[in-house]
Parts: structure tokens; sequence; C-alpha cells
């Protein structure tokens, strides 16, 4: 079957509906990052397996979907129930045979295994009951967690490629960019540069050859929201690019995916196969002239490829290294032609931007910041997750409504968003609104989506140290600003961790990192101080304590530090002891241990193997 | 592990014969051997009409590339900035400790390679270690040299 009018679609997708209606219980297993991560496969598998053996009513084998991420990753693995709206957390394949028991065959909820409410010990049988989801609002990750991520079918049932017919055969090329543009969609990957300006621009240029790329690289360390889509909802990242292609006049697309991401690559090969087969990709697309091919291009783990021009050189077989910017992509990008690069987020909003209009975009968010972004909620946060919310909700909203606070009751300190160009706000931001314009104005940025909560056991020199290592390792070396720069602030920074520090480095370092941002060529070097200067900024008291009274009052630096027994507090279990790699701890059975300041590492073993907290560090 | 060099012209012809081939080309090379023997570095630039110095440039610009054998077991840390927060560094000193080599280097018996790696996507399950393709999530710093002590 191919689909070439937008009856056909729609008569396919009711046939679609009718089928999925026969399935009474549906069981929705997880396959996100985080629950593929706590064995979520065996789940599934046990699932098929006991189902084969047993005959109910209105469920078999195909009740078993296994979908994008759910994104409350902190309780993975994750398994719904269907329609009932019940979520089971940390299942274990022994809960399996229980859940099939009580919650597929009856309709019974396993009090034990729903969520409880962290302060009130509540259970919360229902998933959108549950603070982490009731704040948020989904449009790119509508899909995940509802439906088989490789099955066309399912995408199609849901509303899939709707947006596609819509586009390609009702709408001209312009139409099309009018109502991106008039959406405002801002680039998701951390720019904010409006999308249908960006296609205007494209399309302007003549030229018999035209790209679409969609940009998969994530590079940021701390983020995961798009292999998340890639791999739980490929076909939506499909359907942007077709839109996307059509409006620019584009006959091939390029997915530049990053290699840590096996998956991603598999499900959006298989999903392309999927759209091929119908008609909806290849070669003229739904009976019309417009064709479009797309390529998968993995990466091979460079950070500096998920800069634009570094990603078109990498696509083209070379290494990538970024050059200067005075020609645009949109003029000259991949192989020269012009050519449109937008990021996996921005393309799994433009479906439903066509779909339901500009103005119903527009109505989301906050002004000049249309619609949602999503988020990777991770860090010192008590309810770790995927998270999507309007353009203007407060970072208090997101860290303590939808993130439950900071693990273990600690003190908040800070938090990071826009990955290693980004850079950390402070308690009093809490109450900005998370929006491209605001963070920028804060010394922060959106970025792509990073968003790492830290409390009072995090060391913002050590934060500052660890970007500025990563950013060292990865820059490409084109530039002597940021070959150089960064390696010296680095040096400096290691410096002031390691108590070696003095107070004019402070002074240096600022005038250094003015140096790197004017000289460096692209967005790497020129944001590259970003975490010294933010941090800095926010927190300068802790970098002179360090400097002055050689005091890192987070525990982190290991040569400011030292581990000591608290001897009320210590019961002589002996775990300590045993985690000890280097003997450094003695006593006996039942009596308070002690730490010989010689011989210890300071490698931290002890203190996680301490169930009674009774070691501190100082 | 055996080497059949014998694989790398099918693996070439894969893809076109052209320079835009080369990041794929040498991937595969890659997956199939662990790293990239000298051999498949000279065929590859031969076959792709691409100078070796072009070759060895891309093979020693991205990470994902190795000039040089790895282990049975190649471990990697994720050192993203959630695994980092949560202690990533003290998870790498213990696996340091435990199999006596730093990260990037390979035991002599070459049963485990030891890297670091930028993030593998999984931080709300941080900190992460992966042993060839499993995941281990939420790893101890008390417990975590048991991944490398069946040995």
């Amino acid at each position: 079957m191919r689909i070439e009018s937008e009856k056909q679609l729609r008569d396919y997708r009711k046939k679609l509906i009718e089928a999925d209606k026969k399935l009474v219980k549906k069981i929705m297993v997880c396959h996100g990052p985080g629950c593929l991560a706590s064995g979520a496969e065996k789940i599934s598998a046990e699932f098929e397996k006991q189902l084969k053996k047993k005959r109910i009513k209105g469920v078999s084998i195909e009740s078993v979907k296994k979908t994008g991420c759910h994104s409350f990753c902190e309780k993975s693995p994750l398994v719904a129930i269907e329609p009932a709206q019940v979520l089971y957390t940390r299942v274990q394949i022994r809960d399996v045979a229980e859940i099939i028991e009580k919650s597929v065959k009856g309709d019974d909820v396993i009090e034990r295994l729903v969520y409880h409410d962290p302060k009130t010990d509540e259970a919360i049988e229902k998933y959108p009951d549950i603070p982490f989801y009731k704040h948020q609002t989904r449009i790119a990750l509508r899909n995940l967690g509802k439906i088989n991520a490789c099955d066309i079918d399912d995408y199609i049932r849901v509303g899939g490629y709707d947006a596609a017919v819509k586009a390609v055969l009702h709408m001209t090329p312009d139409e099309v960019i009018d109502e991106v543009k008039k959406a405002n969609l801002r680039g998701r990957g951390g720019g904010g540069f409006p999308a249908g300006r960006k296609w205007e621009s494209c399309r302007k240029i003549e030229a018999d050859v035209r790209y679409v790329v969609c940009n998969g690289d994530e590079g940021d360390p701390g983020a995961f929201m798009d292999r998340a889509i890639m791999e739980g909802d490929p076909h939506t990242v499909l359907e942007g690019m077709i839109i996307a292609a059509y409006a620019i006049g584009a006959k091939d697309g390029y997915i530049y995916v990053r290699e840590e991401y096996p998956l991603a690559v598999i499900n959006l090969q298989k999903a392309i196969e999927q759209a091929e087969a119908i008609g909806l990709l290849g070669d003229n697309i739904m009976g019309t002239s417009f064709s479009l091919r797309i390529h998968i291009n993995r990466g091979a783990g460079a950070f500096v490829c998920g800069e634009s021009s570094a990603l078109m050189m990498s696509v083209a077989g070379h290494v990538g290294e970024p050059r200067a910017k005075y020609i645009r992509s949109v003029q000259k990008g991949l192989y020269d032609q012009p050519t449109v690069l937008n990021n996996v987020e921005t393309y799994s909003n433009v479906p439903m931007i066509i779909s339901n209009g500009a103005d119903w975009f527009t109505s989301i968010g906050a002004p000049k910041n249309s619609g949602t972004k999503a988020f990777s909620l991770v860090g010192k946060v008590r309810h770790t997750g995927l998270i999507e919310v309007p353009m203007g909700t407060t970072l208090r909203t997101i860290i303590y409504d939808i993130g439950g606070g900071i693990q273990k009751d600690r003190q908040f300190k800070a938090v990071q968003t826009g990955g290693p160009s980004g850079g950390c706000l402070a308690e009093q931001h809490l109450d900005l609104s998370v929006d491209f314009d605001t963070l920028t104005a804060h010394g922060s940025m959106m970025g792509s989506g990073g968003m790492i909560v830290m409390d009072e056991r995090t060391c913002m020199v050590d934060v500052a140290k660890y970007f500025l290592s990563f950013l060292v390792s990865e820059s490409c070396g084109k530039c002597i600003p940021c070959r150089e720069g960064l390696y010296q602030l680095y040096k400096l920074a290691i410096a002031i961790s390691e108590g070696r520090g003095k107070e004019e480095d402070i002074a240096r370092m600022e005038r250094l990192s003015d140096h790197v941002v004017v000289g460096s060529l692209c967005g790497l070097g020129k944001s590259g101080p970003n975490p010294f200067l933010s941090t800095v900024a926010n927190f300068r008291d802790e970098y002179l304590a360090h400097i002055v009274d050689h005091k890192c009052s987070a525990g982190v630096c290991k040569e400011l530090i030292k581990f000591e027994v608290i001897t009320e507090k210590c019961d002589g279990c002996m775990a300590c002891i045993s985690a000890c790699a280097v003997n450094a701890i003695t006593g006996k059975k039942k009596q308070p241990h002690i730490i010989n300041q010689e011989l210890c590492t300071k490698c931290g073993a002890c203190v996680a193997a301490c169930n009674r907290d009774a070691i501190a560090v100082f | 592990m055996k080497h059949d060099l014998a694989k790398i012209p099918e693996i070439i012809g894969r893809y076109p014969q052209q320079e835009s081939s080369l990041i794929m080309v040498l991937q595969d090379i890659q997956k199939e051997f662990n790293y990239l023997p000298c051999e498949a570095l000279e065929q590859t630039a031969e076959a792709l009409h691409v100078p070796l110095s072009k070759v060895f440039s891309v093979s020693t610009f991205y990470n994902a590339f190795s000039l040089t054998k790895k282990g049975d077991v190649v471990v990697r840390v994720c050192i993203g900035t959630a695994c980092h927060i949560r202690g990533a560094r003290q998870i790498q000193e213990q696996l340091e400790t435990a199999l006596k080599i730093q990260a990037g280097e390979t035991t002599r018996d070459e049963k485990f390679t030891l890297e670091v790696v930028g993030c593998v996507g999984a931080c709300a399950m941080a900190p992460v270690v992966l042993t060839n393709e499993q995941y281990h999530a939420q790893c101890k710093v008390h417990t975590v040299k048991k991944l490398v002590s069946k040995r």
C-alpha cells in the first residue's frame, strides 16, 4: 500500500484504531534510556513469555508495547497499564506474574509497585496525578511512552503523518514556511534561531540542490532528550524533516547521530524503511513530484561536531573542524549547497505546528518563546527524568514541583543548564522564567536541554574544572585562543582546587576568558569560559575559600579534605573496612573505627559503604 | 581475538568508493576489529582515493577510533555532567585501582580496556558504567570493582 491522499491515510488510521480497540489492556514497558540501563528488555521479554502461555480475553502478545521513554527515569524500570493509566515503578522480573494476574487479567492495582509521595507516603496509582507528570506539557515528547517505538502503524494511529500529508498535498512551500515563521519556533538545539526564518532564507537562494540535515549529535554531557526522541519516536523526526524538505525544496536529508547512541541509529533506520514502504519517503512522495531520501550518518565521538559547520564537514567524511561563519550554511552548507540544519527536538515540534496551526503553538509558552522545551532533569534532584514544560516555567517549579526537591533534603546550591557552553544559576535565580532570553541574560543559556541540579555537596570550583577539562579534550585545536586559552584556564582551576591558587588568579582567569571569547571562531570556544565565568560570578566566596582558607566546604576537592569517623555514630559494622582498598581503616567489630590519614587516598568508598552516615568529610 | 584481515576489502566495498564514505568505512572496521589495523588504513586510502595522511588525520581526530588493540572487555565510565556530580571520578578511580591501569589503557593480559566517555545519555541513572554494550546503572563506589572482578 502507498499513501497518496488524505482520505487514504484517514481510512488506514480508522482500520488501525479498530484493530487497537480489540486490545482491552495494553502493557507499556518503557524502553527509554534509563529503563534500558535498568534491564527493561528482560521485563518485556518476561511479559511476552508469560502472556504466550496464558489466555486472557482481549489481551495478547500484541498488548506488550515497547515504548519510548516514559520519562520518570528515577523509578525505572517502568511499566504502565493502559487504558487505566496505572504506573508501576522499579518493576522486577519477579513482579511480572503478579501484574498479569492482578492488573491485566483483573482490574486491581498493586499498591506496593505504584509511586508513593516521599513526604506523605500516599500511594498515587495513576501517573497523570503524580506531580512529576502533572506540571508537564508534551509536544515534542508527545508520543514517548504511548506508542511502540519501531512501528509506523502505531505512529499513524495516534495522528502521525497527518501534518506531512497536509503540507505536501494541501499547502504550498511558502505557506508551510509562513506557518512555521508565525509559530516562532526557535531552534531547540540551544541557538534559539527561528526555524521558519532559516527555512525561508534557504529557499530564497538559487540552487539546484539543497539539503535538510538533522543534528542528532547531542554532545552536551548530561542531556538525553534527543536520544529519547530518536529511539522512542523516530517517525516524528522524519515527519518534521519531510515537511522541512518540502518547504525548502530538498531531495536529500541527513541525520547525524552520535556514536554513543547505537539504538537511535537502528530505530531511525527501521523508521526510514517503513516510511519508504508506504510512499511517505523516497521517490514521488504521496504520488507528487516531491522526492526525499533520508540518510543516516553516525558520528565518531567528537563534541565539536554538534557545531553546525563541523557537523557538515563530518557528514562529508572530513575532520570535524568548524569554519568561519561569514557565509551562513543556509547559503553554503553541506557540500557547499544551501542547507537547513535543525536539531531533533525542533523537527519534532514541526508536525504539531502544521497540524494545529501557529496560533495554537504561540498560545503555549512565554512571549517571544513559544511552545515548550524538553529537559533532562538530572543530578542531585530527587526525581530525575525527561521532562517537557511550557517556556516560561520557573526553575523552582521544575526542580521542586516536578523534580521533588533535592535528594536527601539537602540544600540546593546551583542548577547548570546549557552544557559546557552554559552556566550555573544560583538560589537567587530560582524564580527566573526558563526561556531562551532570560537564561542568556543571567549568564547561562538554554542549550539543548541538560538541566543538572547541584546541592551543597557539589563544589563549584570542581564543576568549573570539570567543564574546562571536558572542553580542553574536545577543542578541535583549530584556533589558538580556544586550544591554549582553555588549557591555561584549566590549569589555573586545578591550582585553585588543590589549594595552590592565588587571589589574583581569579582576575587573571577573567581576563584570559575575555580573550578566548573574542578570539575563537566557533561557539565551542566563544562560550568555553562560561562555566568558569558563571561560577565565579555566583560563587566567588567558594573560590576564595579554596584560595585563602584552603577549604572545600562541599568536601569534593581531594587535596583540601580529609575523612574522619564520627565515633558517636559508628557502630563498628566493619563495612568501611572491607570497602577500603588501601587498608587505611582499622578497628574491631562493634567498636568505633579509625581512619589512618597517611594511608587514606580519599577515594570515598568508605562513605558510600557506611549505612549510618558515620564518616564525615571535612 | 583473531583478526581476519581478509575482511577489510569487503567492509570497504559496503560504501561508495569516494571520500565522503571515509568515516563510515573506518567505523565499520573499528567495529569489526575493535581497532584500526595499519593494513586497513592503507587499503582504505587506496580504495577511496584519499591520501593516507588524511585517513590518519581522521582516525586520530575522532574519539571513536583507536589505533591500538583493545581488551576483550571495554569498560567505559561515563563522565557526563550528571555522572560527574554523582561521583563518576571516584568510580573511575576505583576501577583504575582494581585493574591497576589508568583510563585509556589496556591490562597486560588484554582482558580489559578502561575508558572514559563524555556522556552515554543515561543521565537519570547516574553514575553509569558500561562493560562492552552492557549498562550498569547507579553504580556505587564501594561495589563497582565487582564489574571487573571476574578475570
